[in-house]
């Protein structure tokens, strides 16, 4: 099928090749030089950058305006919208001042629960849930119209994705989850991290069962441990995460000098098994705070040189 | 019933401790179902009033009395001879009762004295939980009877969040998963499939966002 929009990111999976994306957090502070430095690192690496929207609600200079300036260094951006901290009005109005600056690629979340971040005492919004906000963006993009009704003038080109987790639970609804995004309106998925390969696979099988994966990209994500205590800390303390306990002792039975490296070898690992899993059209790097070792983990994965388009 | 829960002896104290006089309301509906604002409880605040005036050495006129609605003007007569006496109205009653007291009563002040939290039901002795929010227009018919917009801390419509775990919330090991729920209740009803049907985008203009609500029944009014 032709691409839709102008995405990059798009085009790449389009054309059959294995997409890499990455992402970084903007930072707590206005200093625009920490988003241009991270992305200088893995620029080479990516084909595009998704940058979070005030992750684990912790509240950071905005995902619009770093997206900006990775556009400004002539780089493809991934808007994250969460829909926690924005109704209708906030939302279309983002995608809008998105578009304005040819961001061409849009990943619809719900956004952590505040009670995670720095303000736990706020409001939340969740006037549309992520489900609502695929079908928002993609009437607003293929009929040019605002939620209200209304034309929109030269309306958003954008390739819309979502996120999908195979591990939270109920599991035996997480592929009619992910059926009912596609419904929505979703053209790629961003996974959680994946530790649990096995189940994965699983999850991969039964999305391809009901012939998923041919009516939606779906990107492996792989984040590097970079220490046992992160596996304990991911295994125990975030939600919807599933590390098996094989890669925590095997992280903890690395000497703690060698656990960084041990960390990047398993999701070189991962990603090679991945690679040959049917239905996965590439992955998402997400090396928390730790964007200097995405390119290494590119290259020894076989995902290096990135694909050059006209 | 719509739950409360007691406001802190000092908070309420910090209210009325200038006062010469002042009458503790109390309210025969839902705050007694919860023991937050019935009989029991204006005597047990009476009491502890009198208390602290005493260690004052102040003689302040506490008054008891406990209606059976204080969201009915009906009622709330019932203490039109006597209210003068008082200088001041501790309501025990949900904020509906203690709002609806002031509108019946303009020139006396009437004070909380309880939290109002929410609408909800007893799950055992002591342990009241939240079941509805009022949004004016129920979808219940459609989440196997488990209201999303209650229950879920993200209220999704199209749920779960990738923070359910085990059958309980991202926020707290103490919460349900409210689509956990949904999808337990539309298993056992035989309609799992309903779940692939998406739930179109809410309207929120009979909700709190559209701004203070009223129902108004044509076929009730005189």
């Amino acid at each position: 099928m032709s691409p839709k929009t102008p995405s990059k990111l798009e085009k790449i999976l389009r054309a059959g090749h294995l997409a890499v994306t990455s992402e970084c957090g903007p930072p707590r502070g206005s200093d625009a030089s920490h988003i241009v430095h991270k992305a200088e690192l893995i620029k080479q690496h990516v084909d595009a950058i998704n940058i979070t929207d005030n992750q684990t609600s912790v509240c950071r200079l905005c995902s619009l305006a770093a997206c900006i300036r990775l556009k400004l260094m002539g780089l493809e951006p991934v808007l994250q919208m969460v829909v926690r901290d924005r109704n209708r009005v906030a939302l279309q109005s983002d995608i809008l001042g998105a578009a304005s600056f040819d961001i061409h690629n849009l990943l619809c979340l719900s956004g952590d629960h505040q009670r995670f971040g720095d303000s736990a005492q706020g409001q939340n919004v969740f006037d549309l849930d992520s489900m609502q906000l695929l079908q928002t963006v993609r009437r607003m993009r293929d009929e040019g119209k605002f939620l209200g009704g209304d034309a929109i003038q030269r309306p958003p080109a954008m390739f819309v994705g979502a996120a999908a987790n195979p591990f939270a639970d109920p599991f035996e609804i997480r592929v009619p989850r992910l059926a009912k995004k596609v419904a929505a309106g979703a053209e790629f998925i961003q996974t959680q991290c994946i530790y649990n390969l096995d189940k994965f696979e699983q999850w991969m099988e039964m999305v391809r069962d009901r012939g998923l994966h041919e009516k939606i990209f779906i990107l492996a994500g792989v984040t590097p441990l970079k220490s046992a205590g992160m596996a304990r800390y991911m295994k125990s303390k975030v939600p919807g995460m599933d590390v098996p306990d094989d890669v925590v002792k095997r992280m903890a039975g690395t000497p703690k000098d060698k656990q960084a490296e041990e960390g990047i070898t398993i999701c070189v690992e991962t990603i090679q098994r991945l690679k040959a899993v049917k239905g996965v059209a590439g992955f998402h790097v997400m090396a928390i705070e730790w964007e200097e070792r995405v390119p290494e983990i590119v290259e020894r994965a076989g995902l290096y040189p990135r694909p050059m388009l006209q | 019933m719509i739950v409360a829960d007691r406001k802190p002896i000092e908070e309420i104290i910090e209210q009325v401790k200038d006062l010469r006089s002042v009458l503790v309301l109390g309210c025969n509906e839902c705050v007694t179902v919860c023991e937050a604002g019935g009989k029991k409880e204006v005597g047990v605040l009476a009491s502890a009033l009198r208390m602290y005036f005493l260690q004052q050495g102040r003689e302040v006129n506490v008054g008891e009395r406990t209606l059976e609605r204080q969201c009915d003007t009906e009622y709330l007569e019932e203490i039109r001879d006597s209210i003068d006496h008082y200088e001041a109205v501790v309501s025990l009653a949900c904020g509906v009762g203690i709002q609806f007291t002031a509108e019946r009563y303009p020139s006396k002040a009437v004070f909380p004295g309880v939290n109002t939290c929410f609408m909800g039901a007893a799950l055992e002795r002591g342990v009241w939980a939240e079941r509805c929010q009022g949004c004016g227009s129920c979808i219940l018919a459609t989440t196997g009877a488990v209201c999303p917009v209650a229950r879920c801390a993200k209220r999704l419509f199209n749920g779960p969040c990738g923070g359910s775990t085990a059958g309980k919330c991202e926020i707290s090991k103490d919460v349900d998963c409210a689509w956990q729920l949904i999808v337990d209740r539309l298993k056992a009803l035989g309609r799992l499939e309903d779940f692939e049907t998406l739930c179109p985008i809410k309207d929120w203009s009979t909700d709190r966002a559209g701004g203070p609500r009223k129902v108004i029944r044509e076929d009730l009014r005189s």
